[in-house]
């Protein structure tokens, strides 16, 4: 079990479902993105999505759905409407520039090994 | 692996004069398909953005709006004791439980939704009947022991078929299924203490425990679905890494948990060819009553129309909430549109 709701990074958060709806007819509840920190000292991760007419409602639910047991201490709403994602067909070339930079990374310098504190 | 080559129908049919967007759309099929035989090669997952066959799209929005179905629907028997719980405590417990199984349904929903159907259809699919759910919700709780009986047998049962549904290919299911897992354990147990406090007080609680089991036993192992030899899909939701263990393996694995677990308790599990195979490492048991099951599955079961009905009444009965809501919250924002306009 690698995945868990509770180590999802952010980058993988705007699953979003379908937002079909107008955000000008509420009769339709439209779509939230839910974020909760855990404890302090750690950020706000993505813990799922739900509907809900209005942000204080969406916030209520929120608690409802994903800290019935302690799981947080705050939480953040997100219209999902309102998330701006990457295209995920262009992943090779918009991540490009990242990769074939090793250099970045420790890892690629190799003369200090066995030298302390280093 | 049978997955059938995606259609490619915009440049075969021969009577259409191939376009340029026709091109382009083939040329997103074939890599999209390439990129998803990939994932399933390497059993990695699909997100919802990513390229799928229709077949698995469907495939997935199906089992996971049933399964979200089956949660909703599964509050119904239990729901029904929560007022008769026979101490604050049970009651406390009781609640406690059935509001998660509407989480497990809230999880669920919003996972079957990533795949572009909306919330609405799917509610709107249950409502009028075309939707299916687990067969074993159309049985009553008769006792307060059945209460006991579906914790242990119905949730341990769900429980061995969802963890393995954890790794299933689809991120979103995947995730909805951690969170579920993680919480379906208490429910299990405590459905296992309820009957252990029965078959350790008087003899008449000890008999309301054995016929809850006796009641509960077969159509629990067929929630697993019918043998592995009746169930046609199975093989290529295995191919696409949804499903990673047959009916029939799950249903031994249950099977072979719950013997100790009903000795433990001092109850018997009523099939008299249930005994331990030496030469299989199994506990052989008896064929089940299929007949019973399809019919069940056709709507012919004891409670089809009672579920049903109880679950329309309590939709129709919360649609004032929901449109007071949507109305209070269109109102809230016309205000704040009115005092930008001023302001500004
Ligand atoms: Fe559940
Ligand atoms: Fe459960």
């Amino acid at each position: 079990m690698a995945q868990t709701d509770s180590n999802a990074s952010a980058d993988e958060v705007p699953e979003g479902g379908v937002v079909t709806e107008d955000p000008a007819d509420h009769s339709v509840w439209p779509l939230w993105e839910v974020f909760v920190r855990s404890s302090r000292g750690l950020s706000h991760v993505h813990a799922g999505s739900l509907h809900a007419p209005d942000a204080a409602m969406a916030l209520r639910n929120a608690r409802d759905l994903y800290t019935r047991r302690n799981e947080g201490t705050s939480i953040w709403v997100i219209p999902a409407a309102q998330v701006v994602a990457s295209d995920p067909d262009s992943k090779g070339g918009y991540f490009e520039s990242a990769k074939g930079k090793a250099y970045r990374h420790a890892t690629y310098y190799t003369q200090s090994e066995g030298v302390p504190h280093l | 692996m049978s997955i059938k080559k995606p259609e490619l129908r915009a440049v075969d049919s021969p009577n259409q004069p191939i376009t340029q967007d026709a091109h382009e759309a083939a040329d997103d099929a074939r890599v999209g398909w390439e990129h998803f035989q990939q994932l399933m090669e390497e059993d990695k997952r699909v997100e919802p953005r990513d390229w799928m066959p229709e077949q698995y799209r469907k495939t997935l929005v199906r089992q996971v709006s049933q399964h979200a179905h089956s949660e909703i629907i599964g509050m119904q028997p239990e729901g029904n004791w929560i007022s008769r719980a026979p101490s604050l405590k049970r009651k406390s417990v009781l609640m406690a439980k059935v509001q998660d199984e509407a989480g497990h349904g809230l999880y669920l929903y919003s996972a079957a939704e990533t795949l572009g159907t909306s919330r609405d259809e799917m509610y709107q699919q249950l409502y009028t009947g075309k939707a299916k759910y687990s067969s074993i919700f159309n049985y009553p709780a008769r006792t307060w022991a059945d209460v006991g009986a579906i914790g242990w047998l119905v949730d341990g049962a769900a429980i061995t078929n969802q963890v393995p549904l954890c790794r299933a290919s689809y991120g979103p299911y995947g995730r909805a299924m951690v969170r579920v897992c993680k919480e379906e354990s208490f429910h299990q147990r405590q459905g296992w203490e309820i009957l252990y406090t029965l078959s350790h007080g008087t003899e008449e609680q000890k008999q309301m425990a054995q016929d809850a089991v006796d009641r509960t036993y077969g159509p629990a192992l067929q929630m697993f679905g019918p043998p592995d030899g009746d169930s046609p899909n199975s093989q290529q939701s295995m191919a696409w890494n949804i499903k990673r263990f047959s009916n029939d393996d799950l249903r031994q694995r249950f099977v072979d948990m719950i013997v100790p677990q009903a000795e433990a308790l001092g109850l018997t599990l009523p099939d008299p060819e249930l005994k331990w195979n030496e030469e299989r490492g199994h506990y052989d048991y008896a064929d089940l009553d299929w007949d019973e099951f399809f019919s069940v599955v056709k709507g012919n079961g004891p409670l089809n129309h009672q579920r049903l009905a109880h679950y329309r009444a309590a939709r129709d009965n919360g649609a004032w909430v929901r449109e007071a809501a949507a109305a209070y919250a269109a109102k809230q924002a016309d205000a704040t549109r009115g005092s930008a306009l001023l302001s500004a």
